[in-house]
């Protein structure tokens, strides 16, 4: 028998694959291959019936062509009958094959499957470990259906051979990953969990993989292994290092079983039972105790099943983060690693360390090693070390490291690794945002970002210094000072010129007073760069350009020449031309007061979460981004900044900002028809990509220059009116029926309805004393224009009896026609003596325009149509306020259906959204009204939307619903 | 862990064990991919990398790769050990293995492996046991050994 070939001699098959080896050329192999597959086919398909021996060879050279990356479409048939053999050899090779190509022939699965059940049934522990092992190698849902009830049983019998049950726990589990609804728990899964104290350290083993998993997905049902574990554990830790004979590897007792206990108790909180916690830090402890001493053996072997525990182990401490003695001696331990000659060492240690860096209890101790960190960035020969002590850097940084740590991220961002700049420089910025003490040193990174890495400043990091600066103008003039030094490097990133573009653009203006930053100096500067730039980046310099000409009128007629040469007027890139053509036109046609309405100052940003912050996550995955967040977090962050991102209509819509390109994706295809259309449309997708996940969400500075938070409808009643009125009206706007006022002494409840134009009120007058009310009446009446409006229509149908008894009840009807559009409400007063004393009281009756609404149905194209045709600045009135109520979304929709419109599905492509229509009557005309309200859960704010045929009813509709959520 | 490679210094492979469902498509980039991620690196650079979400981790063996792909919460060390445990089976059972008896004997090294992990997990640590188990069966099929023709004892069917 050959050297090479031992145990079973394939002689045939040895000479097969020397022949192979000895092809000098890939065509010669191929040909060797094809030779043989035709001499394997021909000798499946003789007459003569192969005998065992020939079958598996055959079937074996296959799977080994197979494995050299050849394609194999036969043989499957001879590979099942192979399955059927009693020789366990050519069983095995039968079973091989069938593992390692799969087939989905159905007819074969069948076949395949009755070979499986045989084995299973057999009694034969080979037999059965060998169907076993083909279950959890293929672990397709056929087997899952055919065998997942059968294995538990397998796996739990009292006479089943401990080799079988090993096979069976990992056969299960592997079934149980690909198809979890067919392994059924049951009266299995208590026996399963008290394997881990079986004596067959192979079966417990086995098991634990198995029990991990199942735990994972139902912890209460497998609770009990924790203590189970922990004795086990506790067993292993103390045992002296013979005492597991073949299960000690390289004098550590168990390590595979160590590990996977401590992986197992990962799924568990600290144990409640105080004995079994006590238990279970003592092994901590002892795991830890063990780093310490002196090595067994100098094999790395032996180190590295030691540490492997104590790193599980220490994942297990920061997995309970409840001991803060053994959290800081973890971080004491991997302090060690950092400093070790082993590689995989020092990057085990870093990766450890950054979870470590999150619990309070360990933040600080981390901080300590923060030179060696750096040091490790400076000097790891190893990218993937220098990786993990960049993460661990952004992962320990606070306020009283940041700037040391965004200097050493920056300055190793010249030399660092291409794969892993970008991320670099999103961390840089996210650091940079969130630890700004003062904002010159925010701005001054950021322009070092670009300056040192400007191929890998995304869009996200450029739009969100933009947005920083525009939202605190203590920082604006800095800004502007800074970028347009920048801009004098003869060879700026084009980045730069981004930045520099929207910044002069903006605040230009704040450094203009300096002769060597004047108005012409900057032009000039900024359109030198011009010419090197991409389209998108020109669009914005265009911008930037006309926002100069309102800026400073004394450039008008040069930036008036350079917007007609044909370049720019006639440039072959349509958005560019356009650009060009309409700004020319708007500074021409323009008075100073228009060109100074539509090219003002950016209003603020709304608050959001950065969408840097939101990159990392997508490129990390989420989970894998842990953003340093102990002490002074994003809170503050926010709150300094205010930045956020701008929803893509708000430059079509708000008239101010010229210079925001609004993007092609327009989300309501408003675009095309605001006013300023010419002006504002577009760079392009400049700013689409960061702006479109925000949807809309900037106030329109023209319709509402207060921002956030909107302030309730100034009162203008009389000081008897009840301070509350306004909260009393707002109640019922999404309602008709209820309390509406409530004291000591009397209770009145409202219920309603509402047809067309007309309506009727019943108000239910009750007296909670055991005394009567005397001359009791009231008044309803419509103050100032209202008389005009819905005056007429309020009229009670009958005067209310004088006296209310003790205890009583009495009504009053009123009937409501809408003549036209209103935006007050209706007056209600009511006097009457209580025991003398006379009671007066005011209070606005809950009739609101919404009242009127038709609710319209229509689909997504009629809607955007409408949208689009009430799309005069008038028409349109918008609010962003804080959620003052409940953000759930069945709570919203209640509200919104309330409010008398449609509530439209599948309109707003972002499902977040709520869109409605309806029509409101009124005895004269009809007026059309579209709503959308965009609630941003993580803000907690909301933008609401309406859009009328009619000015007055968008306003007065804002101003009731902004209210209400 | 989702799959194990062996691959040889040039990049030749030598076994491959999936333990999860992926097309013969997917199975042969991956391949491509790692084995040149891997190849490409230094000798004293650590043996762990992220790679895609999985961490690798590898370890050369004379003129082989050993290469194992986990999930994020597994071990590195120990399947570092789980590497060498398994080298340990193949020399034990070859008598000082080399490339060659994987080439000539793929089969038991998938056998070897299919008794050490099963499903990605380790299902026997103990190097006796595993050994005794594959010892068993090579006994079974030399009972069953029947005389054979002249051509195949010179190899040529």
């Amino acid at each position: 028998m050959p050297a090479v070939s031992k145990g079973d001699g394939m002689r045939g098959l040895a000479v097969f694959i020397s022949d192979i080896r000895n092809c000098k050329s890939k065509e010669a192999e191929i040909k060797r291959i094809n030779k043989e597959l035709a001499n394997i086919r021909s000798k499946f398909k003789g007459d003569k019936a192969l005998d065992g021996y020939s079958k598996k060879k055959y079937v074996c050279k296959l799977l080994f062509i197979f494995l050299l990356g050849h394609d194999i479409d036969f043989g499957h048939m001879e590979a099942v009958n192979l399955l059927s053999s009693n020789k366990y050899t050519e069983k095995q090779i039968g079973y091989l094959f069938i593992s390692v190509l799969v087939n989905s022939n159905s007819e074969l699965i069948r076949l395949i499957n009755n070979a499986i059940k045989n084995d299973l049934s057999s009694r034969n522990p080979t037999f059965m470990c060998l169907a076993l092992h083909c279950i959890a190698n293929v672990g397709s849902r056929e087997m899952a259906e055919a065998f997942a009830s059968e294995i538990p049983r397998i796996l739990v019998a009292g006479d089943t051979m401990d080799s079988v049950k090993q096979s069976a726990a990992l056969c299960l589990l592997r079934l149980y990953k690909t198809s979890p609804d067919l392994v059924l728990m049951g009266e299995w899964t208590s026996r399963v969990v008290h394997l881990l104290n079986d004596q067959h350290m192979g079966v417990v083993t086995a098991a634990i993989s198995l029990i991990t998993c199942l735990s994972q997905k139902n912890p209460d049902e497998f609770k009990t292994c924790v203590s189970l574990a922990v004795s086990r554990l506790s067993r292993i830790v103390s045992s002296a290092s013979t005492d597991l004979q073949d299960y000690t590897y390289y004098f550590v007792p168990a390590p595979w079983l160590s590990c996977k206990l401590l992986r197992l108790l990962q799924c568990y909180p600290p144990p409640e039972d105080g004995a079994v916690k006590g238990r279970l830090v003592e092994c901590l402890e002892t795991i830890l105790n063990k780093a310490q001493e002196p090595p067994k053996s100098k094999k790395v072997q032996h180190s590295n099943a030691k540490n492997a525990i104590l790193f599980e182990a220490i994942s297990l401490i920061i997995h309970y983060d409840s001991e803060p003695n053994l959290l800081v001696r973890a971080c004491n331990q991997l302090g060690q690693f950092l400093q070790h000659r082993e590689t995989n060492l020092r990057y085990l240690a870093l990766e450890s360390m950054c979870t470590l860096a999150s619990s309070e209890f360990s933040h600080e101790a981390v901080k300590t090693h923060i030179e060696t960190v750096i040091n490790a960035l400076k000097t790891e020969r190893d990218v993937s070390v220098r990786q993990r002590a960049a993460d661990l850097l952004y992962a320990m940084c606070d306020r009283s490291n940041a700037k040391q740590i965004v200097a050493e991220m920056l300055s190793y961002l010249e030399t660092a690794d291409y794969s892993i700049r970008e991320e670099m420089v999103l961390k840089v910025a996210i650091l940079a945002e969130k630890y700004a003490v003062d904002y010159s040193w925010y701005v001054d990174t950021i322009l070092n970002l670009i300056r040192i890495a400007g191929d890998y400043v995304s869009e996200e990091v450029w739009y969100r210094v933009i947005q920083i600066v525009i939202n605190r103008d203590d920082v604006q003039g800095y800004a502007a000072k800074t970028v347009f030094e920048a801009l004098q490097a003869p060879a700026c990133h084009e980045n730069m010129v981004k930045v520099g573009g929207y910044i002069l653009g903006e605040f230009g203006n704040l450094i203009a007073g300096d002769p060597r930053s004047s108005p012409l100096v900057q032009f000039n500067l900024l359109h030198s760069k011009f010419h090197l730039c991409s389209v998108p980046t020109r669009a914005l310099l265009l911008s930037a350009y006309i926002k100069f000409i309102n800026l400073f009128p004394e450039t008008k007629a040069t930036i008036q020449e350079v917007l007609r040469c044909d370049s720019q007027i006639r440039n072959s890139d349509v958005e560019l031309q356009q650009r060009a053509v309409e700004y020319l036109k708007l500074s021409s046609i323009a008075s100073t007061d228009v060109l100074a309405t539509v090219l003002e100052e950016m209003p603020p940003f709304p608050e959001r979460e950065s969408s840097i912050l939101a990159k990392l996550k997508k490129k990390k995955g989420p989970g894998a981004v842990s953003v340093p967040d102990l002490e002074d977090g994003k809170r503050e962050g926010g709150e300094l900044n205010g930045g956020g991102e701008r929803g893509p209509d708000s430059a079509a819509m708000s008239a101010s900002n010229a210079s925001t390109p609004s993007p092609s994706a327009d989300l309501l295809g408003m675009r095309s028809a605001a006013p300023m259309s010419a002006a504002p449309t577009s760079a392009g997708s400049l700013l689409v990509d960061v702006f479109s996940e925000a949807g809309p969400a900037a106030p329109s500075a023209a319709v509402n220059d207060d921002g956030f938070l909107s302030s309730a409808p100034p009162s203008e009643d009389p000081a008897t009116l009840l301070s509350e009125a306004d909260e009393l009206l707002n109640k019922f706007v999404c309602k008709n029926n209820g309390v509406l006022f409530e004291n000591q002494l009397l209770q009145i409840g409202i219920k309603s309805e509402y047809r067309q134009n007309l309506g009727r009120m019943y108000l239910f007058y009750g007296n909670k004393t055991s005394v009567q009310f005397a001359s009791f009446t009231t008044t309803v009446s419509c103050p100032g224009e209202l008389q005009s409006h819905i005056l007429s229509i309020l009229r009670a149908t009958k005067p209310v009896e004088p006296v209310v008894e003790g205890g009583a009840q009495i009504q009053q009807v009123l009937n409501i026609e809408c003549l036209t559009d209103f935006s007050e409400a209706p007056l209600l007063n009511i006097k009457f003596r209580y025991g003398g004393a006379l009671q007066n009281l005011s209070l606005k009756l809950p009739v609101t325009i919404n009242k009127f609404f038709q609710p319209t149905e229509m689909t997504s194209h009629d809607f955007f149509q409408r949208w689009k045709q009430l799309s005069q600045p008038q028409q349109e009135a918008q609010k962003i306020f804080k959620a003052n109520h409940s953000m759930d979304t069945e709570v919203l929709k209640a509200k919104l259906l309330g409010l008398g419109t449609a509530l439209l599905d599948d309109v707003d492509p972002n499902p977040e959204n709520y869109v409605c229509a309806g029509v409101i009557q009124t005895k004269g005309q009809q007026v059309g009204c579209l709503l959308r309200l965009e609630p941003n859960g993580q803000a907690q704010m909301y933008r609401l939307t309406l859009r009328c045929s009619k000015d007055s009813v968008s306003l007065r509709l804002c101003e009731l619903l902004a209210q209400q959520f | 862990m989702q799959f194990m490679l062996l691959f040889s210094r040039q990049g030749k492979l030598r076994l491959q064990k999936w333990y999860v469902p992926l097309s013969d498509k997917e199975k042969k980039k991956i391949t491509r991919e790692l084995v040149q991620t891997v190849l490409a690196r230094k000798p004293k650079m650590c043996s762990f990398l992220e790679w895609r979400d999985l961490k690798v981790v590898y370890k050369r063996y004379a003129s082989l790769y050993f290469c194992c792909a986990i999930e994020h919460q597994d071990n590195e060390l120990i399947t570092l050990e789980i590497i060498h445990r398994y080298v340990e089976l193949l020399d034990k059972y070859f008598g000082s293995v080399c490339e060659l008896d994987i080439i000539f004997n793929f089969e038991k090294a998938y056998f070897i492996l299919d008794e050490f992990l099963l499903g990605g997990e380790p299902q026997e640590t103990s190097k006796k046991t595993v050994l005794k188990a594959i010892e068993q069966a090579d006994l079974l099929q030399e009972d069953a050994e029947c005389p054979r023709s002249i051509l195949e004892e010179i190899g040529l069917t």
